[in-house]
């Protein structure tokens, strides 16, 4: 009795054509997504965008900078990138620099003062060595790690002379003549270093942590993002995860007219006054309002229960909030108008939403995918709802600061809901 | 019902509630509507009576302005269909239950109240009229998806009502109910036609267009092949005669032959013939003794409207 059963549910699956792409094709779609953005990393590592600020202008700091500027893994910029109305920018300042890690263009700043190349680098103890300041975003974890182990490697390789003349210096002022009294200093500093490095190796640490003699170059790293936040991840995750169940909100409360299309309520209304573009636009405004609700809701758990900072962020949530529902629900729309069933309109959105959401940054962010992803990403709306919510809630940004993510959401939920409203006239007259 | 729920008060000169003319409605190939007139004067019923696919439902949908017609014109007491003048007057039960099924049937009627424009006491007014007419009072905080087959036909019906339409049109409201909802639905109408409401009624089933309509007309392939009351059809088609049905057994070729030579019709096995006058069949079973065939059994009956249908399409209505 087991084969007529099987016969009968192959026979059922073949002609369920959803269920057939919701069992071959999704998976393969998330697979190659997820290959693409771990997979070939061997390959295509994000690389870090770097901003590198010498104040010095010594020999040592401009190999230093050189040096950085050759590393595969870094993007060094000194200046921002020219424009048709400042085609020769000035060079970033301690200032702009900062800014511009706050603004999170990126991740990373490194500001290499006055005075560097007079002492660039330091053994054990000495914390005469002038420190190279680090300054950082506090949700980018990976990146001033990796920074602070690449400047040490360019210290190490690209600076020998240095090197040489530091290491003389330290010859002298550790070994001397050996007299007794030189012995007994030269055992009191290796004895030191020899604890430094048990602290080290206690703690993981890796020999680019904070303050000095954590490596031959003094790194002096300060969050100039993110510094007195609880957790770092939980606006992104509150966001992250609150744009992608808006999409699936967005297309179910949609589907709601291939409901009332199967059972004539769709005709019956439209032979009444109302018409098309009344009874769209009515439901657009509809799922707006559940998925700026949806999305307050989330917010107020996120700051009930998480400690997330949410009422001195209102604006700038509000504004976010409702720019991004405004594209989900219209995205929404769209699907429900190109669907010809809810069956359809489920197979097509859970599709469309994982794969938006995995390349959009709401499973992992967008700064640990290959560039090339990082890239995709800004083709879907999650990409841009996260950034901006991002700007509100972890950069502390003003709304004014919002404007390319407002522009950019609205503009999206425009096109899709004229496009919307072209398939949907279908439904209009036979 | 209170009289102001309905119209039907014409006078000579004012536009008729609904003009058809030679309309004419493709879907691909298939022509579903092919030069259909029609005109319907206040207060009338006028009932489609066809199969199904006959292309009714399509007439309706276009006197309902959601079907734009390829040729031909269709006008709600002189207003093009669809605009929003006939809108307003028509009011519109369409086959499937298009209500909304996790509303309430009080939320269902303000909805579609809304939607035609009712607001406030009109709207709560026009609300308990329609819960009276459809006997709904006692269930109108129930969830729609909750109610029997019957109620919900009812409250489909009602939500067409609401905003008190001059022209009623019911596309086949009884589909799907037991005889005892059907009589309420019946009751429901003929209420309706007691106020002097125009309706356009369409059924497959020819009681239903006996009992509640003054005219039918016989829709079959898109056209309108006979048109007029249930008397005069007949009388159109069969004039005073009566039929005779008869099953005979026998070799398949001869009963054919015979039946034909006697200007009578095989349909289903069975074999039709019209006699001016009983003393007729007499002559029949001696024909078809002599003939060699084995008459099974035999019976005469006034024609009815099942009988112009045959007789018009050489097919049964529910075919």
């Amino acid at each position: 009795m087991i084969i007529p059963i099987v016969r009968t549910a192959l026979l059922a699956l073949r002609r369920d054509r959803v269920s057939l792409v919701l069992s071959f094709v999704v998976p393969i779609a998330f697979f190659s997504i997820f290959a693409a953005v771990f997979g070939s990393q061997r390959d295509t590592m994000p690389k870090i965008k770097v901003i590198v600020v010498d104040q010095d202008q010594s020999r040592a700091s401009r190999q230093l900078v050189k040096a950085l500027q050759v590393d595969g893994s870094l993007i060094v910029s000194t200046r921002p990138a020219p424009t048709k109305n400042r085609p020769a920018p000035p060079e970033f300042t301690a200032e702009t620099a900062e800014a511009a890690v706050k603004a999170g263009d990126v991740s990373v700043a490194l500001i290499v003062p006055h005075g560097f190349g007079y002492h660039p680098i330091s053994f054990g103890p000495d914390t005469t060595g002038t420190a190279i300041e680090l300054l950082n975003d506090a949700s980018d974890t990976i990146a001033p790690q990796m920074v602070s182990g690449l400047l040490q490697k360019a210290a190490m390789t690209a600076m020998p002379e240095t090197m040489a003349e530091q290491g003389m210096k330290y010859s002298e002022k550790y070994l001397g003549t050996f007299t007794p009294e030189q012995r007994k200093n030269m055992n009191t500093n290796l004895e030191q270093l020899r604890q430094i490095e048990k602290r080290q190796n206690a703690d993981g640490g890796t020999g680019a942590t904070d303050g000095p003699g954590g490596g031959i170059i003094v790194v002096k790293t300060r969050a100039v993002v993110g510094e007195n936040k609880n957790n770092p991840m939980l606006s992104f995750e509150a966001a992250a995860i609150g744009v992608m169940f808006l999409l699936f909100t967005a297309s179910g409360s949609a589907g709601a007219l291939l409901d009332e299309a199967e059972s004539g309520a769709l005709d019956r209304v439209l032979s009444s006054r109302v018409n098309m573009n009344g009874l769209l636009a009515g439901k657009l405004v509809f799922n707006i309002l559940l998925a700026f609700t949806q999305l307050t809701v989330m917010f107020l758990w996120a700051w009930a229960v998480f400690k997330i900072d949410f009422f001195s962020h209102i604006p700038g949530f509000v504004v976010m909030g409702l720019s991004t529902a405004f594209a989900v629900a219209a995205f929404g729309m769209l699907l429900a108008s190109i669907c010809r069933t809810r069956a359809q309109l489920g197979a097509l959105s859970t599709l469309l939403i994982l794969v938006m959401s995995a390349i959009g940054g709401s499973m992992f962010p967008r700064f640990l995918m290959p560039e090339v992803m990082q890239k995709a990403g800004l083709w879907t709306i999650n990409a841009w709802a996260i950034d901006g919510f991002e700007k509100v809630f972890w950069r502390d940004l003003p709304v004014t600061a919002l404007w390319q993510q407002v522009s950019v959401l609205l503009a999206i939920g425009i096109v899709l809901f004229a496009v919307a409203r072209r398939v949907a006239r279908r439904w209009e007259y036979a | 019902m209170s009289a102001s729920m309905n119209p039907a008060v014409t006078s000579p000169h004012a536009p008729l509630p609904l003009e058809v003319e030679t309309m004419v409605k493709r879907f691909g190939t298939v022509t579903a509507v092919d030069g259909i007139s029609l005109a319907l004067h206040g207060g009338e019923c006028v009932g489609l009576l066809g199969p199904n696919g006959a292309g009714k439902s399509t007439l309706i949908r276009a006197i309902a302005g959601r079907v734009i017609p390829d040729a031909g014109r269709v006008s709600v007491f002189g207003a093009e269909a669809g605009s929003q003048p006939a809108r307003a007057a028509l009011g519109w039960v369409p086959q499937d239950l298009a209500l909304y099924p996790r509303l309430s049937v009080k939320e269902n009627l303000r909805s579609f109240g809304r939607y035609h424009g009712l607001s406030g006491k009109k709207l709560e007014q026009a609300v308990g009229r329609c819960l009276v007419w459809a006997a709904l009072e006692d269930r109108a905080g129930e969830l729609t998806r909750n109610l029997s087959g019957g109620m919900k036909r009812r409250l489909n019906m009602a939500a067409g009502l609401i905003h008190e339409p001059r022209l009623m049109l019911l596309d086949e409201p009884t589909v799907g109910v037991d005889p005892q909802s059907r009589n309420r639905i019946f009751e429901m109408i003929e209420a309706l036609r007691a106020q002097g409401m125009t309706i356009i009624y369409t059924t497959h089933y020819m009681e239903e267009a006996e009992r509640l309509c003054g005219r039918i007309a016989i829709v079959d392939h898109g056209r309108i092949i006979a048109l007029g009351t249930k008397e005069a059809l007949v009388h159109n088609s069969f004039a005073s005669r009566s039929q005779v049905v008869a099953r005979l057994q026998g070799r398949e070729g001869k009963v054919a032959a015979w039946v034909a030579e006697r200007r009578g019709k095989i349909t289903d096995s069975t074999a039709e013939f019209t006699v001016e006058h009983p003393s007729e069949i007499a002559a029949l079973l001696e024909g078809a003794a002599s003939s060699g065939l084995e008459l099974v059994d035999l019976s005469l009956r006034r024609p009815n409207l099942e009988s112009v249908f045959l007789h018009l399409t050489g097919r049964e209505l529910r075919d």
